[in-house]
């Protein structure tokens, strides 16, 4: 796990700034604290800041091949690399480390851009063909690692984070307005745009060449929830996902330093820290954070699953007031503006984790995608079937059993709840159906921009193209595809999953996000995902094995945070009244400012916030410390820099 | 004193659409179809119309029929102030 950073010359400009590359990394410290490497040549200057996890005294970056033809800069783990190796040594390959690098530059000697369908892992790397002069820049893909890049004075540069290209001369951020409303309606940014003008991410699952001046971008792998021609009995796939989890957590253990695993309470962390703990006899540290709102505490789940477990287990205690004082600086690490705190906690979380010496921690993200456990599926299907019978009194009574918590809105036989959910309920040819609800709701915040605060016409993610093939899935398969999408990729492990832990130099691993496991949950037969209102039906039966009954029978809940009393503890934190007077309002001016402060007095009595309401303060906020720290205050400094560890210096070789 | 329908104007205003241009919506104007409420601002209405008119709402009339638009929230209210006074 690391940062890597580049600069490419697409015209005839003289050779890289060392110093600039230096600069670039200084950025990513965070990522990569144990030191740096950077190869320089005529064309290129590339670097990497590193966070030892495998081979540690042999795995300094830059990775050249056998000839010094190829280069590598990389961030990440290919967890399959001891099964591909032996391969390559087969075909004649030397190496020189025990690392997963090297295994991934020879493997794309021999094979090209077409290695990437072979590796198992979460990477973002970038190799430099030196005859070539060509530069290959690829992302995992479901997008746990992230690559960003930006054409400047006739150069391309690319970076783990958006910092880094911001730290180059010349640089400036600009956020993109287009951009802000996609965050106010999905909760993030389409890639390839990001929230700054000029700032692209390489998508997911493609890859970039840049050669001759030119840039071309392809995607090698996407989604297909096309079904198997026969389907098999149910036992007979509880045994496949069983064995597929077992084998996707086993490589997942791969390191040489201790790997421990996140907690939530919930079923996808305990089955995957079960698999560790069945598979493993070390000493295994579990994570965990509790919440001294009981409203969001989980931790009585928490310590009876590590309980059970016989971990050493460890929680961080999360105040209203650890989250209000952490924002700034966890926006500082998502780079966009959020419309949630829950990364927050994630934030402290991966604090706890470094300070007990630990960089690498296995978690249960991506269950909920592939095996439809959230409640957005649950609402698609109910709404499905009452649009077939719109005038039914029974069938929007269903809805009643998602939100079951909600005072006053189950009143009355949930009529509200039901004219809520009635709208546009019967347009299911929609291919935007399932998420439709959401994006309107969420486009309410709208009313808060200084222009166009009408969220008028349609919602969806201009980017995102749907494949032909969309239109023959089952609609849930329709909806997991655009969940997938919209929110784990560019939110749950971007704001929430890799920026989090990477604050505090801590890789995640994600056992339901190999591809494998994506690739067979796909093909399932709906009903063993979501059984009737059930969600992770398949999971739930693996369950039965692994956690106790208390944990796979409960009630599935969804991860969140505290919101406005997090700001609002009496009083508007300092930082909160800063960014938020008027006259900071008006200078960075997304925002209307009279609208902002009757906001901020509603959060500030500290009465009944509606969703949207919370989602606008967070929205508002953030966007707001995103200005403060990349558009006004862009800060290069740091305390201090890690050693250098590699140079590789061509640059005063004649270029062949 | 404000008459029902201003205060509930100026409360939506304020305190739900946040706006400086005051209520820009028909009195008829349906809150969900218009998506000048969300489901859980029902709820602040509620407290709203407890709190500022002295009246008791009961489960069962948190419906659209009484809080889905201008007009029909200030006929329930005004309609729960009178059978107050007649008890």
């Amino acid at each position: 796990m690391c940062g890597i950073v580049g600069i490419l010359n697409l015209n005839d400009l003289p050779p890289v700034e060392p110093a600039v590359v230096r600069q670039m990394l200084t950025m990513l410290r965070h990522r990569g604290p144990d030191g740096f490497g950077i190869y320089r040549d005529a064309h290129i200057g590339m670097g990497n800041a590193r966070l030892s996890i495998i081979d540690l005294t042999g795995g300094d970056q830059p990775i050249g091949n056998e000839d010094g033809n190829l280069w590598t800069v990389y961030n990440g783990e290919v967890f399959n690399y001891v099964e591909l190796r032996p391969q390559l040594e087969a075909h004649g390959h030397h190496f020189t480390t025990q690392t997963d690098t090297e295994v991934i530059l020879h493997l794309y000697e021999e094979r090209g851009p077409q290695c990437l369908q072979l590796l198992n892992g979460q990477f973002a790397l970038a190799i430099w063909n030196q005859h070539e002069r060509s530069l290959f820049l690829a992302r995992d893909r479901a997008g746990i690692r992230p690559v960003f890049y930006a054409y400047h004075e006739g150069r391309l540069l690319f970076a783990s984070e958006i910092k880094s290209l911001l730290s180059v001369p010349g640089m400036q951020a600009r956020v993109n307005r287009d951009a802000l409303r996609e965050v106010f309606t999905h909760w993030s940014v389409q890639p390839p745009r990001t929230i700054f003008e000029g700032i692209f991410e390489l998508p997911p699952a493609h890859y970039l060449i840049a050669r001759d001046g030119k840039v071309e971008i392809t995607r090698y792998w996407d989604l297909d929830y096309s079904l198997e021609e026969t389907p098999r009995d149910e036992d007979a796939y509880l045994e496949e996902l069983e064995s597929l989890l077992i084998d996707a957590t086993r490589i997942r253990l791969r390191a040489d330093v201790p790997v421990g695993a996140y907690l939530s309470g919930g079923l996808d962390s305990s089955v995957t820290t079960a698999l560790i703990r069945s598979y493993t006899g070390n000493r295994l540290d579990t994570f965990s954070i509790a919440f001294s709102d009981e409203n969001y505490n989980e931790s009585p789940y928490q310590n009876k699953m590590a309980g059970f477990l016989g971990t050493d287990h460890h929680e961080v205690y999360c105040t209203h007031a650890d989250i209000g004082a952490a924002f700034p600086d966890v926006i500082w690490h998502t780079e966009t503006p959020i419309l949630r705190t829950a990364p927050a906690p994630m934030f402290l979380l991966s604090k706890l984790v470094n300070d007990h010496h630990f960089k690498v921690v296995m978690t249960g993200e991506g269950a909920d995608e592939i095996l439809a456990g959230y409640d957005i599926f649950k609402e698609m299907k109910i709404r499905r079937f009452w649009a077939r019978n719109p005038e039914s009194k029974l069938r929007p009574l269903l809805l009643q059993r998602l939100y079951p918590d909600i005072k006053g809105l189950n009143s009355a036989g949930g009529a509200y709840l039901k004219a809520f959910f009635k709208k546009n309920l019967s347009d299911t040819a929609n291919p935007w159906y399932s998420h439709a609800i959401r994006w309107s709701n969420t486009a309410r915040t709208w009313r808060f921009f200084a222009d166009a605060p009408d969220a008028a016409g349609a919602l969806q993610p201009e980017s995102l193209q749907l494949p032909e093939a969309f239109f023959g899935w089952s609609t849930l398969a329709q909806a997991q595809y655009l969940e997938f999408h919209t929110f784990l990729s560019p939110y749950l492990l971007s704001s929430q999953g890799d920026r989090m832990a990477m604050a505090h130099s801590v890789e995640g691993r994600y056992p339901f996000l190999d591809y494998r496991v994506i690739e067979f949950c796909n093909r399932l037969p709906q009903h063993l995902k979501l059984e009737v209102l059930t969600e992770k039906y398949l999971l739930k039966r693996l369950g039965r094995k692994y956690v106790p009954e208390a944990i796979w029978q409960r009630v599935k809940r969804p991860y969140r945070a505290p919101i406005h009393r997090s700001f609002f503890p009496g009083q508007a934190l300092d930082w909160v009244q800063d960014l938020t007077s008027e006259r900071a309002l008006r200078d960075s001016g997304y925002f209307q400012p009279e609208a902002v402060a009757r906001l901020l007095a509603k959060a500030a009595q500290g009465g009944a916030m509606s969703e949207v309401d919370d989602m606008a303060l967070v929205g508002i906020l953030s966007t707001q410390a995103l200005h403060h720290q990349f558009v006004d205050h862009f800060s290069t400094e740091a305390e201090s820099t890690p050693p250098m560890l590699r140079v590789v210096d061509n640059a005063g070789v004649a270029a062949s | 004193m404000q008459n029902v329908e201003e205060m509930i104007r100026k409360y939506i205003a304020d305190n739900i659409l946040f706006s400086k241009d005051g209520y820009p919506y028909a009195d008829d104007a349906s809150f969900l179809e218009n998506g000048i409420i969300d489901s859980m601002n029902v709820l602040e209405l509620v407290v709203f119309v407890e709190d500022h008119f002295s009246i008791t709402v009961n489960d069962e009339d948190v419906v659209p029929e009484n809080f889905d638009s201008l007009q029909s929230m200030s006929t329930y209210v005004r309609q729960k102030q009178a059978e107050k006074a007649s008890v």
